[in-house]
């Protein structure tokens, strides 16, 4: 499976999911600049922590407006994966792919420290490795990570088995535990957790490659 | 033109000798802009004319190192093709006088340094001193520029995707008004791709690269190298802003202009901006530098050349590229969306040449204004010292609420309220973040880690100079061995107050030599640092503060970490109980906490000793036989029993002791040379020390829970650990809250 790995000015944890789903995973990857039309013969896409254009305005609100993003949007109505990790949920959610939104944390500081998530859904192309009710150890690290949506969203999301992930301990007030989320057609996840963070036994944890294992899998039974 | 009065060479902060030099060095009088072209350059803290002849006395040369001082960073050899660069640098005047943007650009001041050489920031550090939260008169100022540094250093590394993986916070009353920020930074390269700031080949290109010049910043060095007076917050404009945004682009794109191979040489705009950029670069090259201000990019208008010579707007750079490839290097600063401008040429004359619309404003030798500032031999007499020689009798009520005091106070308690603030994974290649005595960022090219840690003891430092400083560098070797890291370079950050105040340039002297000493001795050259001297409010100085960083090398691996793992654990005091007596205590925490006195002297450093216990430690980490190893320091062997029964596993301790010291010494005492080791083979780890001549007496074993303390049969402390970890860890929030 060809991972491409989308490379915002600002963004920062490229490198890191670029190495994730290279080394620790061991699957073809390159990146994609922001500037790019097309994203190439890449069978999923992910958008990358960090803080593309400076995170200006509204994180994510300028990554929208980028060329690439163009691109993204038709590979995801033609059901291409697309994973949007951290400042990758913002984008996602800016760009209108996914629902709701992400603001400051309740305590209004940057967290950095690693979080338990239970799988709430394993009926997903990012899931079904993860085993249901399963409890992954996947670090944080964001300022504007508080999910936030509307009742009626946010019963939707539930009525349609899309909360991927949930906090066990919420750490950032966001509504209903969420940390991550899924398109209706179920082939976009947003989660502010670095799944790329926890693909290493060196970096204490390996449960974020349950996530890229899942892509993998997924693209062998289409 | 404005004419040059003693008043105007006054407000320049320059004497009328040095004015004096400066005529004989033109052979004429200054120019306006010259005179502020000198003034900036002959700071204290550009020049360091008051430590020069001093900081000589440092070991600077060894088989590991590369690059020594005089560079942006020093440069280190750590195998397998591939080298690192490191240094520290203080950010104590601006972030005392806006913390957020001080500390901000503190960081992105010491990334540049980084990356300015070819190398790719890799992980941050910070050391920082602050008055006291709880402080009748300036606590409620104290946690606001706490709360300003940590959320400014947390901006600025966050965003440009550096970790910031330790460092050390400390509080006291001598930083009510002077609080200190030192950030330390580590980048990694090939050995064959190192940069140096030098202005070479005639004819060649000399490129602006990054943000444009404003006014922000002008005689940002100049104020670093005053003491602050009740006007200081005025001086809020001299401070620059940040934009970490800005900065990781300069990065993306320095480094990718460097890989094109037409880059002849680079430097940072930092302290004096494209002042210092320009003259040091033509007098490391053996050459000159002409440029025209006309050409520089500018975000505002009207600027004088003074003020766009000054200025020290930020995330700004000056390259020299080779003639005729500027274009290769210009599509790389536009593929990022950055300004890159060719303002001049290298020229053979040795001159410094400024022009303006074509029209010279100022022509200076660029050799003696970058290396013939002033030298000064500043008098020192004995270092300035006001705690009394003996200490007060006294015995305590409570061992166990000694303990506890002692676990909640500001400089013990844990710190992570600071340091989740600070994005420590991204890169993923820490391996042992913040929390533990040093962090370890693994090298993903080679299979080696660096490990790293910075040390400094200001209590200790002002009962004596000398000994506090071989204490810092000795501690910060003692935390890299105890993750089993080869100590292998250092870099310094020296924090005094006016170094014209005899008693106080007796401190600088006086650690300086401790320092060089020590290093000398653990084979740690200093290979870059900094000086920030006129650390004074109000002619109150700061305690001396010297700060050493020192970084190691290890083979890639699970982490050797603080907390003990398994209950049933043999635990060993690697070193021993280690001796004290009641003038030797006078500089602990329990004295700070406990009695709120200060007296005496530092503990007592047996440098061989030392060196025995660390080596005996680095064994025993490689061979895989300890399971937790914490070195003792603050708080003595109780407060590091404490911590290392904080781990998530919830594991204790008994110690059971057998040892002739009082109790609150040999609890609370702060004797170096000792580490706490649990292990499941003491035979293993007790042969390894006796072949070192350390003792490593079993002094308990670990239990589930309980932290218990018992010496000849009486118990000292009995309590559970997860109350004491409660107080523990939120200790500094509660403090911030209150």
């Amino acid at each position: 499976m060809r991972f491409g790995v989308v490379v915002f000015p600002g963004s920062n944890c490229d490198h890191d999911a670029w190495y994730a789903v290279s080394h620790n995973l061991g699957q073809p990857a390159e990146f994609i600049w922001h500037d790019s039309a097309t994203l190439g013969n890449v069978d999923a896409v992910i958008l990358p922590g960090g803080f593309s254009y400076g995170d200006y305005l509204r994180c994510g609100a300028i990554a929208k407006f980028s060329r690439v993003m163009q691109a993204v949007r038709k590979f995801a109505a033609e059901g291409g994966l697309v994973l949007g990790i951290c400042n990758g949920f913002q984008i996602l959610v800016e760009s209108g792919l996914l629902p709701g939104a992400l603001i400051r944390n309740r305590g209004l500081k940057f967290i950095c420290r690693p979080a338990t998530l239970r799988t709430e859904t394993i009926h997903s192309p990012f899931t079904r490795e993860a085993g249901k009710g399963s409890l992954l150890t996947i670090p944080i690290a964001h300022g504007e990570g508080c999910y936030y949506a509307d009742d009626r969203t946010l019963d939707e999301l539930e009525a349609e088995d899309r909360v991927a992930f949930r906090y066990v301990d919420n750490p950032n007030g966001s509504l209903r535990d969420i940390a991550g989320i899924l398109s209706r057609e179920r082939n976009v996840l947003g989660l502010m957790p670095h799944p790329e963070r926890a693909s290493d036994p060196l970096m204490g944890s390996v449960d974020g490659l349950a996530l890229f294992r899942s892509m993998v899998s997924s693209m062998a039974v289409r | 033109m404005e004419a040059i009065t003693p008043d105007i060479i006054q407000a320049h902060q320059l004497t009328q000798e040095e004015y004096e030099k400066i005529v004989s060095i033109l052979g004429r009088e200054p120019t306006y802009t010259e005179l502020g072209i000198f003034s900036v350059m002959w700071s204290e803290h550009c020049s360091y004319k008051s430590s020069r002849l001093h900081l000589k006395k440092l070991p600077t040369t060894g088989k590991h190192v590369l690059q020594g001082p005089g560079e942006n960073a020093g440069v280190i050899d750590i195998g397998g093709g591939y080298a690192i660069a490191f240094k520290i640098e203080s950010h104590n005047h601006p972030s005392f006088i806006e913390p957020f943007q001080g500390a901000a650009t503190g960081v992105g001041g010491i990334l540049r340094d980084i990356f300015t050489m070819g190398a790719r920031p890799i992980a941050v550090m910070d050391s920082l001193r602050f008055g006291p939260l709880d402080d009748p008169q300036a606590g409620a100022r104290n946690k606001r520029i706490l709360e300003g540094v940590v959320s400014g250093i947390a901006h600025y590394g966050n965003c440009f995707g550096v970790p910031t993986v330790g460092g050390e916070c400390v509080f006291e009353p001598g930083y009510n008004g002077n609080p200190l920020v030192n950030v330390f930074a580590l980048g990694v390269f090939k050995t064959d791709e190192v940069f140096l700031a030098r202005a070479c080949g005639l004819g060649n290109p000399v490129i602006y690269v990054g943000a444009k010049t404003g006014r922000d910043g002008i005689h940002g060095a100049s104020m670093a190298s005053a003491e602050f007076t009740e006007e200081s917050q005025q001086k809020r404009p001299n401070v620059q802003v940040g934009d970490p945004f800005l900065e990781k682009l300069l990065l993306e794109a320095c480094l990718e202009a460097m890989r094109t191979g037409a880059i002849v040489g680079i430097q940072d705009m930092g302290a004096a901006g494209l002042t210092c950029s320009t003259c040091e670069m033509g007098s490391r090259g053996g050459t000159g530098i002409e440029i025209d201000l006309a050409l520089v990019p500018q975000r505002e208008t009207g600027m004088t050349p003074y003020e766009i010579m000054l200025s020290e707007s930020q995330e700004r750079m000056l390259l020299v590229a080779e003639k005729g490839r500027e274009e290769e290097v210009f599509a790389v600063f536009r593929k990022w969306g950055l300004d890159a401008v060719a303002v001049g040429r290298v020229t053979n004359d040795g001159m410094m040449r400024v022009k303006n619309h074509g029209q010279v404003v100022a022509e200076i030798p660029s050799k003696q204004l970058a290396d013939d500032a002033p030298l000064y031999d500043r008098p020192h007499t004995q270092p300035r010292r006001s705690a009394p020689m003996e200490g007060p009798d006294f015995r305590s009520v409570s061992l166990q609420q000694d303990l506890e005091a002692l676990l909640a106070s500001a400089d013990i308690c844990s710190k992570r309220w600071i340091w989740e603030q600070y994005d420590y994974m991204v890169r993923t290649n820490t391996t042992q973040g913040p929390g533990g005595d040093a962090a370890v960022v693994r090298i993903k090219e080679t299979g080696a880690s660096v490990a790293m840690a910075l040390d400094g003891n200001g209590r200790y430092c002002a009962l004596s100079p000398r000994e506090g400083a071989r204490l810092a560098v000795a501690e910060c070797c003692r935390n890299l061995s105890v993750v089993g890291a080869l100590p292998v370079a250092a870099t310094n950050c020296l924090n005094f107050g006016n170094p014209e105040r005899p008693e106080i340039m007796a401190q600088l002297v006086e650690a300086i030599e401790g320092m060089g000493e020590a290093c000398r001795f653990f084979d740690t050259p200093i290979t870059g640092g900094n000086v920030s001297l006129y650390n004074e409010t109000l002619g109150e100085p700061i305690d001396p503060t010297p700060v050493i960083g020192v970084v190691g090398l290890l083979d890639t691996g699970a982490p050797l970490t603080t907390s003990f793992k398994y209950p049933g654990r043999a635990v060993l005091l690697l070193g021993g109980a280690g001796q004290c007596d009641l003038r030797r205590f006078g500089g602990t925490q329990y004295a700070k906490v406990v009695l709120r006195a200060m007296w005496g002297l530092p503990p007592e450093l047996d440098l061989d000793y030392e060196k025995r216990v660390q080596e005996a430690m680095r064994e025993i980490a490689r061979a895989g036989l300890a399971e937790s190893a914490h070195d003792l320091s603050d708080g003595g062997l109780a407060v590091a029993a404490a911590e290392c029964s904080f781990g998530p596993a919830g594991v204790g301790v008994h110690l059971d002791l057998e040892c002739d010291l009082r109790p609150e010494f040999l609890l609370f005492h702060e004797g170096p040379s000792r580490i706490l080791v649990s292990t499941a083979r003491p035979e293993e780890v007790r042969a390894i020390a006796a072949r070192h001549g350390v003792e490593a007496p079993r002094v308990g074993d670990t239990i589930k829970n309980r932290l218990v303390i018992r010496n000849r049969g009486t118990v000292h402390v009995d309590r559970d650990v997860a109350r004491l970890k409660e107080l523990w860890s939120g200790a500094l929030e509660k403090m911030l809250r209150a």
